[in-house]
């Protein structure tokens, strides 16, 4: 008896520690997958991105960076080209998409979270940002570029863009925002309304000031995924050779994605390094944003 | 029930009464949550609604100040007198009732805000805002607070004792200068020691303001009030619904020494509840 | 009855302020141009791709039919299903890769991991999510087809359809991984120690219990990881190449309905033009595919999710 059950064990514990075996696999590979990434991409980048040298046969040129990478117009020599514009054209965006997205976002949530009845109008529109949530990013480039670019007569400019982008991240801000709101208890409100206060009272003078750090939060999420995006902003013209900081809302422009998206299409070898470097600085981007977003939920967000 | 009246019709013109219910039921869509209840609260007194879990005490009180409203399902038949008008006349505003009937909640729900910004809110919504510090040291002395906090009013209120939030939470109420406050359940959250603090203030208080208070605790309503409404629930007949009924409503020193009703009796000593 | 005149006076006043009135009118408009974002994109995409069926050149039938989409030759064909099937393809690949890591990582996290491990690996998921695709799409270019599908496979080409895949495929990893966790955490813990306090073992209780009984969501996160797979732009474009014929080689360039909408708007296009409305042509085609299957994952984490207590 004593054989069966302990043969039984071993059985088993092989067993379970195979399934295991394969668990820990899927992850590391995971795991691994984006170290590699990322282990390539600062290893071929990041010498571009920090060395000095020299360039030119004749006309010797210094070339310093990260300085000189940061600052440069786009080039026909791999050495030379810089992200300049491309950043410049990445922050402009992310000007007009908080600009525009925070009070929509912020809006909406608000009315669907507080104001709105519980009928099938408001059902239709909860179901309708779902639905947007999972379009391609693709098609709502497709509709700016019917749109803003064309409908509204704002041509292929970093308003065109901007527009677009806000578009795709609208109902993902909308839906953190009224977690947020969602988070705050509702004895505050009926505390607010037992003093006297109107429900826009209520709302606004409390509710809404508590769920600020957590919109915040959704807010700055929402707009890294934006600053990575790429093919929304294909149809805005955002392609050609740009060669050139945007100075008005209207001006063509490029971004940093869309810029080493260029470059990783050239064929010689040493556009790979500079791709690298844009793609190292990309992520550092949405790096510091993340973080920022963590900061901002953790030293701010209230806890119930 | 019958309508329970208080003693005799003379002491009824010496007293003046700032509720009078008449025939109120609460319900919830299909559910009945209270019925037929009559009551008439005296003015500057203590008044308790106590009886098990379940009988409706939180959701009748409520009627009181409004805050049904909040519930899209809930509905109130028959009528309460307030001074007078027809609490739920057609063109009455729960707005403007809220703020001369105020009420304090069972949890502590002070707002995540400094001391002062917790009473400063209630006097800027209803533009009392003249004098604003003035009156904000007056709540909290009422309150029985302004020693424990005056240094430090722009501390966080979340950072205070359960029962000094409680305490917080009447300040602010009794800021905005109701004539009345309901109170559900003030004390259950809180140890002895505050809740002895707060049945304290209640005496206090009851020389400007009527008071309300729905209880669990027997003990608490038989030493702290002065007129009690016991209640309880009845099961429907297909035994899945439980609607709140009034038993019985005296002083509350006649209703512990010689309770009229035998269910009155049984729950006072303990039989059930 | 009224019997207090002043007290009933004061209580039926009701203020009204202007900025209230403004505001609420503000922030309904901004809920409803949800609905309005919605109408715009199939609107849009249905009128300009009437103008493409309309043009002569153009028949439902050759859309549909014909084998090769070359929209820029001097002949050009215009036959989606060229498209579709590489698109199919390229997806598939990539579900063959994240189903199987993305669901055993997520059993792992919700049935296995120490709460530590847990607050290790679920942010690097949220890392490997939030790398913009034009990155993977570099690293499926410049790592993976030289060092795994040159390697494995000889005769790819710098362009192939499995590079592209896999790296679609991881890129989707989180997604199924982190909708798989949720649902298999949404089942009550009175089944997973129920099973375990019979004598289970844990690999019996997470696959014998736990999954069954969080499959809808599974399911949901599988369809929703084909739906991205299927929309996903920049990895096929940079690393799919382009080649406009049927046919099933993981080894050889595949043209996605997804990168021939980059590539049509990078020649030159003017607006009017067949190319110019073949775009939303694709454009709607893509759209019905991926709103199908978005409803479809929709309903199946709804209508078969397991109520509990």
């Amino acid at each position: 008896m004593n054989n069966a059950i302990t043969g039984r064990k071993t059985e088993n514990a092989i067993k379970e520690s195979m399934f295991l075996f394969l668990l820990y696999i899927c992850v590391v590979i995971a795991i691994l997958t984006l170290m590699t990434l990322i282990y390539d991409v600062i290893s071929t980048g990041f010498e571009r991105l920090t060395d000095d040298y020299e360039i030119g046969i004749i006309n010797k040129i210094q070339v310093e960076n990260p300085r000189d990478f940061l600052t440069s117009l786009d080039s026909r020599d791999p050495l030379k080209a810089g992200i300049g514009p491309a950043f410049a054209g990445t922050i402009w965006l992310m000007f007009i998409v908080v600009s525009i997205t925070f009070p929509f976002g912020a809006g909406a949530a608000i009315y669907l979270q507080e104001f709105a009845p519980k009928n099938k109008l408001t059902r239709f529109i909860e179901l309708n940002l779902t639905n947007l949530a999972g379009v391609p990013s693709v098609i709502y480039g497709l509709l700016g570029l019917a749109v803003f670019v064309r409908l509204a007569g704002f041509g292929r400019s970093v308003l065109s863009g901007g527009l677009t982008l806000t578009l795709l991240i609208l109902p993902v801000v909308i839906v953190a925002s009224r977690e947020a709101l969602k988070a705050v208890p509702d004895t505050i409100r009926q505390g607010a309304l037992a003093l006297g206060a109107t429900k826009f009272q209520a709302i606004f003078r409390q509710v809404v000031p508590s769920a600020i750090p957590g919109m915040v939060t959704g807010m700055v999420l929402g707009l890294s995924r934006a600053i990575g995006e790429t093919a929304p902003l294909i149809f805005m013209g955002a392609l050609t050779y740009v060669n050139y900081y945007p100075d008005n809302p209207l001006s063509g422009f490029t971004a940093i994605p869309i810029q080493v998206y260029n470059w990783i299409g050239y064929p010689q070898a040493e556009w790979k390094d500079t791709a690298s470097a844009g793609i190292i600085l990309l992520l550092l981007l949405l790096l510091t944003m993340n973080s920022l977003a963590l900061f901002i939920r953790n030293r701010f967000e209230k806890d119930w | 029930m019958e309508k329970v009246n208080l003693n005799t019709s003379q002491e009824n013109l010496s007293k003046e009464f700032v509720f009078k219910a008449d025939n109120v039921s609460v319900s919830y869509g299909e559910f009945v949550a209270i019925k037929n209840v009559n009551l008439d609260i005296v003015k500057n007194k203590i008044t308790a609604f106590i009886g098990p879990s379940g009988c409706g005490k939180s959701t009748l009180i409520r009627t009181f100040n409004r805050m049904n409203d909040l519930i899209p399902s809930a509905s109130v038949s028959g009528t309460i007198n307030y001074q007078g008008v027809d609490l739920y006349d057609k063109d009455v505003d729960p707005v403007q009732v809220r703020r001369r009937i105020g009420m304090v909640f069972q949890k502590p729900n002070p707002f995540p805000k400094t001391i002062r910004e917790n009473i400063a809110f209630g006097l800027k919504v209803n533009e009392m805002t003249d004098n604003i510090d003035d009156r904000i040291e007056k709540a909290l002395t009422q309150a029985a607070l302004w020693d424990e906090v005056k240094d430090d009013l722009d501390k966080n209120a979340l950072e205070l004792s359960g029962g000094q939030q409680q305490r917080l939470c009447i300040a602010r109420t009794i800021a905005v200068e109701p004539d009345t406050i309901l109170m559900d359940e003030p004390c259950s959250a809180l140890d002895p020691v505050a809740t002895k603090r707060i049945e304290d203030l209640m005496q206090e208080l009851v020389q400007n303001f009527s008071i309300l208070i729905v209880t669990h605790n027997m003990q608490q309503a038989s030493r702290a009030s002065d007129y009690c409404a016991f209640f309880t629930t009845k099961t429907s007949d297909d035994g899945k619904r439980r609607t709140g009924e009034l038993v019985e409503f005296s002083e509350t020193n006649s209703m512990f020494t010689n309770p009229k009703e035998e269910l009155t009796e049984q729950y006072i000593s303990g039989r059930f509840g | 009855m009224i019997e207090n005149n002043k007290l009933y006076q004061d209580l039926t006043k009701t203020y009204t302020r202007p900025v209230e009135k403004i505001v609420k009118f503000f922030i309904t408009s901004a809920a409803f141009a949800a609905i309005l974002i919605s109408i715009s994109i199939v609107f849009t995409l249905l009128t300009e791709a009437i103008n493409f069926f309309q043009d002569p050149a153009v028949t439902f039938k050759e859309y549909f039919t014909a084998t090769r989409w070359t929209p820029t030759f001097k002949n050009p064909e215009y036959g989606v299903m060229v498209l579709i099937s590489s698109t199919l393809y390229i997806a598939t690949i990539a579900c063959l890769i994240s189903f199987p890591l993305g669901l055993f990582s997520a059993i792992y996290l919700s049935e296995f991991a120490s709460k530590r491990t847990r607050k290790v690996i679920k942010p690097v998921l949220e890392i490997l999510a939030g790398v913009p695709t034009v990155v993977f799409g570099y690293f499926a270019l410049n790592w993976i087809t030289p060092n795994i599908v040159q390697r494995f496979l000889p005769g790819s080409g710098v362009f192939n359809a499995l590079s592209a895949g896999i790296a679609v495929g991881i890129m989707i990893i989180p997604t199924i991984a982190s909708i798989s966790d949720d649902a298999l955490k949404a089942v009550p813990n009175s089944l997973r120690f129920g099973s375990l306090a019979l004598g289970s073992t844990r690999r019996i209780t997470a696959i014998k219990i736990m999954l069954p009984a969080a499959l809808s969501g599974i399911i949901a996160s599988f369809i929703l990881g084909f739906s991205r797979a299927i929309g996903e732009t920049m990895i096929v474009t940079i690393a799919g190449g382009q080649y406009p014929e049927l046919n099933l080689d993981p080894r050889r360039a595949m043209y996605t309905i997804t990168s021939s909408i980059v590539n049509v708007s990078l020649g030159d296009t003017p607006h009017g033009t067949t190319p110019y409305n073949a775009l939303f042509a694709l454009g709607i085609t893509l759209f019905i595919m991926t709103f199908v299957l978005n409803l479809a994952s929709d309903y199946v984490a709804r209508k078969y999710r397991k109520e509990y207590e």
